[in-house]
């Protein structure tokens, strides 16, 4: 046995980072893929709840009322959306998913009484069929965008920016551009087809008021209108968002998922879910409409306890994307084998833009589409939303709450200096709060 | 024919009267530049503007008839589907962007971005067009009686652009084509509905050389095997 304590392992110069090197030197072409950044970040996991004490008194776990439903849009829509659970399904294409997939999100949000949303390729009358409440996507390349689908969803959501990519457009490779999808965005079959990363016809928040107007005016002001923002800038961006007259603001943190975009752009481009949901929430309180526009958080959601934390920091309800794909299928060990023979491995899985995916999530392969059981998987994810509810509520009642928009960050102490900083609470058994002063915590 | 005066009704009132109407003739009064004017509609309605419009005038159009007297802001007739816009004046920015399908009539010029991600409709434009027009243009046709700015038709797929005047340059993958009997036969047809009087022989086409269509990536380790993909 050869000794090989002497090789010493570069961090700089790691076998990954060697290996993209070589993969750039060998293409010449970026690097592309699905899933969102992998690299370590600051996460709700830095965040724990003090519970109930002398000083706090708790509610019985199973027995006393937490309530868990939300009002989304009830500032200037005269018919705002009611979810039953602080939860709600991401934006995702068709396209991108395939239509069994899209099924499977429909059921398993219902069931569960909360909403689904379409995504960059517009609305499949399946979506609609099976979900009882739809956010009809307003994107910059306006795939697909008709006013027939306006009116007929339950809200809109302008896409400005996506956690994974606040600035970048969309893509969708060639192998997924079938005849149905090349036709719902009126491009030609098999196009690496790349989409804007602005709006066509408005520039910056003055313009994006009259939009929103203009959307109201087309759905007779009944639809709440919603601005997903990627977390960049979120202080300015919610406040700018606000004064456009959105009623929903959601902001997308760094780690959240994307169909396919360039490797660097992930990792490199955002700031993490946890920084930005305090500052969002700054904004909304200084305009004096704090729970007036309701805040959605998506990025990196994958438990009760990130959903709880999410809404102790301020936010009105979560979104998820990539925890819903790994609740109905993605990733799942039991087709290790067949990740292996296309190059990646269960639980590694992040090639969406390639079309080929044993799960039959991101494909637009008749065959591999097949294989998802749009009911099965559908329950799945019911189930799946229904433990992040309980878990949720759990929490709530254990910091003393009858519905868990009572959570607040007095509840929460942080692990790490970073976290402390970032999300506004103590390093745990400290007072400390990086950034603040005594004074400053006694004004909030 | 019924009037609407928007110097005393409001914007609501005067687009859910256009809304809700299944035929009939409107002329809107006073329009004082109001945004989203007209903008939704969706029935076979004619409706006539007199005066200058904000942004996003008849917006989202289908199977209505709209004509502005004046000129228009941001996005006239974007997203149309169906039926035709007219504006006798001059357009801002984003004219018909995206629209899928239907007819835009600018007789003076139109701005920047006309027709930025048109997919379908057909946008006749008396006047000059400004720059990055047919921007990512994936269907329909743009004719330009005038002249066109910079980077016409940059990131364009499928649409056709048709100019009577000068290019100041086109954007990428974006190249002249040649003009076969089809399209001259498509022009006649196209500015005699659009009310337009121009010599169809004066014009020069504009497309996608396609290359931008797919990634290219080399492949040194395959070196024998080449991996550029053709596209139509
Ligand atoms: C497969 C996939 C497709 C997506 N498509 C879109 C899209 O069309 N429009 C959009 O705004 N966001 C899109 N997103 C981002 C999600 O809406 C959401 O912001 C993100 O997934 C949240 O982070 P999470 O995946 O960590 O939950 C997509 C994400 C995934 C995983």
């Amino acid at each position: 046995m050869s000794n090989e304590w002497h090789l010493q392992k570069s961090h700089t110069f790691s076998p990954e980072v060697m290996a993209e090197i070589r993969r750039a030197a060998n293409t010449g072409v970026y690097s592309i893929r699905g899933f969102g950044a992998k690299r370590q970040l600051p996460n709700f996991d830095d965040l724990v709840f003090l519970g109930a004490s002398m000083s706090r008194y708790p509610l019985e776990g199973y027995r006393e009322s937490c309530g868990t439903d939300v009002v989304l849009g009830a500032r200037n829509a005269s018919e705002p959306i009611h979810l039953d659970i602080p939860v709600t399904i991401a934006g995702m294409s068709f396209g991108s998913l395939s239509a069994n997939a899209k099924e499977a999100l429909g059921r398993g949000a219902s069931a569960v009484g909360t909403s689904t949303t379409t995504g960059d390729g517009g609305m499949t009358d399946e979506e609609r069929s099976h979900s009882t409440k739809l956010v009809y996507q307003y994107l910059p390349s306006r795939y697909g965008m008709n006013p027939d689908d306006l009116r007929r969803a339950d809200a809109i959501e302008v896409v400005v920016g996506q956690g994974a990519k606040p600035g970048g457009g969309g893509m969708l490779m060639g192998q997924k551009i079938d005849a149905r999808v090349a036709s719902m965005r009126t491009l030609p079959e098999g196009v690496d087809q790349r989409s804007a990363c602005r709006h066509p016809d408005w520039t910056g928040p003055d313009d994006l008021e009259i939009k929103i107007i203009e959307l109201r005016e087309i759905t007779g002001w009944r639809k709440p209108i919603y601005v997903k923002i990627g977390a960049a800038r979120p202080y300015y961006d919610t406040a700018l968002a606000v004064k456009a007259g959105a009623d929903v603001v959601v902001v997308d943190g760094m780690q959240g998922g994307t169909a396919a975009t360039q490797d660097v752009f992930i990792e490199h481009v955002g700031i993490p879910t946890l920084a930005a949901v305090p500052e969002a929430v700054r904004a909304l309180k200084e305009l004096g409409m704090h729970r007036t526009v309701q805040l959605i958080v998506a990025g990196g959601i994958r438990s009760g306890a990130d959903v709880a934390k999410a809404l102790a920091l301020g936010a009105d309800a979560v979104s998820i994307g990539t925890a819903a794909l790994v609740a109905i299928g993605d990733n799942d060990p039991a087709l290790d084998e067949e990740y292996r023979a296309i190059g990646s491995a269960a639980g590694y899985w992040d090639q969406y833009q390639a079309g080929n995916d044993p799960a039959g999530i991101t494909t637009q392969d008749p065959v591999l589409a097949s294989r998802l059981d749009p009911e099965l998987a559908g329950r799945r994810l019911a189930n799946y939303l229904k433990v992040l509810t309980l878990e949720a509520q759990t929490l709530a009642r254990a910091c003393g709450k009858s519905h868990v928009h009572n959570l607040e960050p007095q509840d929460l102490a942080a692990l790490t200096v970073e976290a402390a900083a970032m999300a506004g609470v103590p390093l745990a058994g400290t007072t400390w709060i990086p950034g603040k002063d005594e004074t400053d915590r006694e004004s909030d | 024919m019924t009037s609407l005066d928007l110097s005393t009704g409001s914007l609501r009132d005067v687009n859910a009267a256009l809304q809700t109407a299944e035929s009939g003739e409107f002329v809107i009064t006073h329009p004082q530049g109001a945004h989203a004017l007209a903008c939704g509609l969706n029935a076979s309605v004619e409706v006539k503007i007199e005066g200058p419009v904000g942004y996003y005038c008849a917006g989202m159009n289908q199977l209505a008839t709209v004509l502005v007297d004046g000129n228009a802001g941001t996005g006239l007739a974007e997203n149309i589907m169906s039926g035709s816009v007219t504006i006798t004046g001059n357009a801002g920015q984003s004219a018909a962007a995206t629209g899928h399908g239907g007819l835009v009539v600018i007789h003076g010029n139109a701005s920047a971005r006309c027709g930025i991600s048109m997919k379908g409709v057909d946008i006749v434009v008396g006047g000059n067009v400004g720059h990055m027009s047919a921007f990512m243009a994936q269907a329909g046709n743009l004719v330009v009686l005038g002249d066109a700015g910079d980077d016409l038709g940059d990131s364009i797929y499928e649409a056709r652009l048709f100019v009577r005047g000068s290019v100041a340059s086109l954007g990428a993958d974006c190249i002249e084509k040649e003009m076969r009997p089809e399209h001259l036969e498509f022009l006649t047809t196209c500015l005699t509905e659009s009310g337009m009087d121009a010599d169809v022989s004066g014009f020069r086409r504009y497309g996608s050389a396609r290359t931008l269509y797919n990634f290219q990536p080399d492949d040194v380790d395959a070196a024998s095997e080449s991996t550029e993909r053709s596209d139509g």
